[in-house]
C-alpha cells in the first residue's frame, strides 16, 4: 500500500463517472471516493510508508502534513454534492462529477510531487480539470469568470514553467546536472548559480502565487469563486490553493540550501502583508456575499505565506493554518451556495432575511464567519495566534501591527456583509423561495457537510490531535533539515 | 549546427514582430503557426545523433503548434465571422516599436545572464524572452480572444525554447506531459472561445466586463 493509491483511486473514479450510464446515481460515487481516500490518507499518515530519496512521487512528511485536509474537504463536500446534484438535476452531471474526482486525483499527485517537471505538469492539469466545474451554471457570467481564470492562471503557470526551467539551469549553471527532483537541488545547496536561483524564486513565486491567489495575481479568484457553485468554491479555496503553497514551501525550501533564504522570506512576507491588505479593503468594498468569501480566501492566502516567511515556527503555524482555513471556508462556501439558492440573489442589496428563509445555513454562516475572523474557539483563531506569536518570536513587530489592523478591517468587512444578508426582514421573492417554483427546503444532505466541516474546525483548535502537531512537526523538519 | 540553430531563432523573432505589427487575425495566426514549427524543429538540430524519442517530440509538437492549434483557431475565427482586430489597446506601430525595443533589450540582458559557454554564443536566451514579451504584449494589448490565446501561445513558445537549454537533462517523460497540458489547456481555451462567441455574439473581450468591483 503507497502514497500512489491516493492518485489512481480518484482518477479510476472519474474514468469510471465518464461512462456511468445514470444520471442519478452517478454522482455516489463522489461520496465512495471520498470515503475511501480519505480513509487511505489518515492510514498513511498513521503509518507512513517508506520513501526513497530520489522518488519523483512520495507521500513524503509534507504530503502527510497537508493533504488528509484535502481529503476531509474533499469528502464533506461528496456529500454535499449528492444532494447538490439532485437540486441541480436540469443539468447533466457527467463531467462535473468526472471533473471533480480527476481534480481530487491531481491534487494527491501534486501533494507528493517531487519534482518540480512533475509539479508542474500536475498543477497544470488541476488548473485545466477545474474549468468544466466553474462554468457549470452555464451563464454569460459563468464563461466571462471562466475566461478570466483560464488566462490569468494559464500566464501565471506558464510562468512557473520558466521558474522552473530557470531553477534547472542554476543547477547546470552550478556544475550539477539540471536533475529537477527536489532532494536533488537542495543537496546541491549552495553550488546553484545564485542569480538563476533568484530569478526562478521570483517566477516561482509569481507563478504558484496566481495560483493560489495571492495578491497583485488574484483578480481571477473572486469573478471564479462568485460564478462557481459553492462546492467548486470549497474545493479551489481549499484544496487547489494548498498544492500551490505546499509548492512554495517545498520551492522555499530549495532556495533556503541555495543560501537565498533570507530574501525569499522578505518576499513571502511582503506580497503575503500585501495580500492580507489589499483582501481587507475589498472586503470593505463588496456587496456580492460570494465574492466576500473570495476576498476572505485572498487573506487567508496572506496569512499562510506571512506564516512561511517566520521560519520553522512560522511554517508550522502555516501547516496548522492550511489545516484550519481549509475546513472553516469549507463551510463558509457551502453554506452561502445553500443562501445563494435560496435567495436568487448574490448581493446585500438583493438579499435580506436569510435568517428566516434558510435559518440553519444562516446560522451555519454566521458561525462560520466568527470562525474564519479568528474568534475563539475555532481553528483559525489558533493558527492565525500562532503565526502572530512565531512574528513576535521573530523580531517581526511592524508585521504583526500590520497583521492585526488587517484582521480588523477584514472583520467588519466580513460582518458587515453576512449580517446584512442574514438580518431583516424577507424580500418576497426570496420568502417564495424558489426555484422552478419550488420551495427551496434545507434537506439533512446540504446542512450536515458545512456543520460537520464547522465541528472539525473547532476540533482541531480545542483539541489538536497529536498525530496532526506531529505530522507538522515532521513537515518542518523536512523543510529545515538541520545540519 | 549552431548557425542553423541561431538562423532560426532568428526567424522566430522576427515572426515575433510580424505578430506584433499585424492587424489581421489571420496573420497572427499564422506568424504564431510558423514560429511553433520553427522552434518545434530544433531539437532535432541540437541533438546531434539521431534519436527516435526526440524526434518524436519534435513532430507531435510541429502538428500540433503548427497545425492542430491554428486550424482550431481558425475554425473559431470563421463561426464568429470576424479577421480583424479593431482598436487594440496598444496599437499595432507602438506594439512594433515596444516589440523592437524588447528584442534589443533582450539581447543586451541575455549577455549579463550567466551562461554555460556553449549556450553564450546561442541566441536562445534572447530568442526565448523576446517571444515572452511579444506574448505579454499580446495578451496585454489586444482585445479579441483570439489575439489574446495568440499571444499566449508566443508566450509559450518562449518558454519552450528557454526549456531546451535543459534539453539534455530534463527526462522524455517531463517534456511529453508539458506537452500534453499545454495541447490540452489550448483546447479548453478553444471550447470556452467557442462558448464566449455563442454566449455574448461577440469575441471582444472588452464585452466582459460584468465581473468587476
Amino acid at each position: 500500500m503507497n502514497g500512489l493509491l491516493l492518485i489512481f483511486v480518484p482518477l479510476g473514479g472519474a474514468a469510471i463517472s465518464a461512462f456511468w450510464p445514470s444520471e442519478r446515481t452517478r454522482p455516489l460515487l463522489l461520496p465512495a471516493v471520498g470515503v475511501i481516500h480519505t480513509v487511505l490518507s489518515f492510514w498513511l499518515l498513521a503509518f507512513p510508508p517508506p520513501i526513497q530519496l530520489g522518488a519523483w512521487m512520495g507521500y513524503d512528511p509534507i504530503a502527510r502534513a497537508v493533504l488528509p485536509a484535502v481529503s476531509l474537504l474533499f469528502l464533506s463536500c461528496a456529500v454535499y454534492a449528492v444532494s447538490y446534484l439532485r437540486l441541480r438535476s436540469e443539468r447533466p452531471n457527467r463531467v462535473f462529477v468526472t471533473a471533480l474526482l480527476a481534480i481530487l486525483g491531481l491534487l494527491s499527485a501534486g501533494h507528493q510531487a517531487r519534482h518540480l517537471g512533475l509539479l508542474w505538469i500536475t498543477t497544470e492539469a488541476v488548473t485545466l480539470a477545474a474549468v468544466p466545474l466553474l462554468h457549470f451554471n452555464n451563464t454569460p457570467r459563468a464563461f466571462e469568470a471562466t475566461w478570466k481564470y483560464l488566462l490569468i492562471g494559464g500566464t501565471g503557470i506558464a510562468l512557473s514553467l520558466l521558474g522552473s526551467f530557470c531553477l534547472g539551469y542554476a543547477s547546470l549553471r552550478g556544475g550539477g546536472s539540471g536533475d529537477l527532483t527536489f532532494a536533488a537541488l537542495s543537496a546541491q545547496g549552495a553550488a546553484l548559480s545564485r542569480p538563476w536561483v533568484l530569478i526562478a524564486w521570483v517566477l516561482l513565486l509569481v507563478g504558484y502565487g496566481t495560483k493560489m491567489g495571492l495578491a497583485p495575481m488574484h483578480t481571477w479568484k473572486p469573478d471564479a469563486y462568485g460564478e462557481a457553485p459553492g462546492i467548486v468554491g470549497a474545493i479551489l479555496a481549499g484544496g487547489v490553493t494548498t498544492v500551490a503553497f505546499t509548492a512554495i514551501l517545498r520551492i522555499r525550501a530549495v532556495v533556503d540550501s541555495a543560501g537565498a533564504g533570507a530574501v525569499a522570506s522578505r518576499t513571502l512576507l511582503a506580497i503575503g502583508l500585501f495580500s492580507m491588505l489589499v483582501a481587507a479593503l475589498l472586503l470593505l468594498a463588496t456587496r456580492d456575499f460570494k465574492r466576500m468569501l473570495a476576498y476572505s480566501s485572498v487573506e487567508h492566502m496572506g496569512i499562510l505565506v506571512i506564516g512561511a516567511s517566520f521560519g520553522a515556527v512560522g511554517v508550522w503555524a502555516a501547516l496548522f493554518h492550511v489545516w484550519s482555513n481549509g475546513l472553516t471556508k469549507g463551510a463558509l462556501f457551502l453554506s452561502a451556495g445553500n443562501i445563494r439558492r435560496a435567495a436568487g440573489g448574490r448581493t446585500v442589496d438583493e438579499v435580506r432575511g436569510m435568517s428566516v428563509v434558510t435559518p440553519y445555513s444562516a446560522a451555519i454562516l454566521v458561525i462560520g464567519m466568527f470562525a474564519v475572523t479568528a474568534c475563539p474557539p475555532f481553528g483559525p483563531f489558533f493558527s492565525e495566534l500562532r503565526v502572530l506569536k512565531a512574528a513576535i518570536g521573530t523580531g517581526h513587530w511592524a508585521a504583526a501591527a500590520m497583521f492585526l489592523v488587517a484582521l480588523l478591517f477584514v472583520f467588519f468587512g466580513l460582518s458587515r456583509i453576512v449580517f446584512g444578508i442574514v438580518d431583516g426582514r424577507p424580500r418576497v421573492a426570496a420568502s417564495a423561495g424558489s426555484i422552478g417554483g419550488m420551495r427551496v427546503r434545507e434537506t439533512l444532505g446540504v446542512i450536515l457537510p458545512p456543520v460537520v466541516l464547522l465541528g472539525l474546525s473547532l476540533w482541531i483548535g480545542v483539541a489538536t490531535p497529536a498525530l496532526l502537531r506531529d505530522a507538522w512537526s515532521a513537515a518542518v523538519a523536512q523543510l529545515f533539515p538541520t545540519p | 549546427m549552431n548557425e542553423t540553430m541561431n538562423l532560426l531563432i532568428g526567424l522566430a523573432m522576427g515572426l515575433n514582430l510580424m505578430a506584433l505589427g499585424s492587424s489581421r487575425l489571420p496573420s497572427v495566426v499564422r506568424a504564431m503557426a510558423v514560429q511553433g514549427v520553427v522552434l518545434g524543429c530544433l531539437p532535432v538540430i541540437i541533438e546531434r545523433n539521431f534519436d527516435w524519442l526526440v524526434s518524436f517530440v519534435a513532430l507531435v509538437t510541429v502538428l500540433v503548434k503548427g497545425f492542430a492549434i491554428p486550424t482550431l483557431l481558425q475554425r473559431a475565427m470563421r463561426s464568429a465571422n470576424i479577421d480583424r482586430e479593431i482598436e487594440p489597446f496598444i496599437g499595432y506601430v507602438p506594439s512594433l516599436l515596444l516589440g523592437a525595443v524588447g528584442t534589443i533589450a533582450s539581447v543586451a540582458a541575455a549577455r549579463m545572464l550567466p551562461l554555460l559557454p556553449e549556450h553564450a554564443e546561442t541566441l536562445i536566451v534572447p530568442g526565448a524572452m523576446a517571444s515572452i514579451f511579444t506574448g505579454f504584449v499580446l495578451l496585454v494589448g489586444r482585445v479579441k480572444a483570439i489575439s489574446q490565446v495568440c499571444g499566449y501561445l508566443i508566450m509559450e513558445n518562449g518558454i519552450y525554447l528557454f526549456g531546451l537549454l535543459l534539453i539534455h537533462s530534463t527526462p522524455f517523460l517531463v517534456e511529453s506531459g508539458i506537452l500534453l497540458d499545454l495541447t490540452v489547456g489550448v483546447f479548453i481555451i478553444g471550447i470556452i472561445v467557442d462558448r464566449i462567441q455563442r454566449a455574448f455574439d461577440s469575441l471582444d473581450t472588452r464585452k466582459l466586463t460584468t465581473l468587476r468591483e
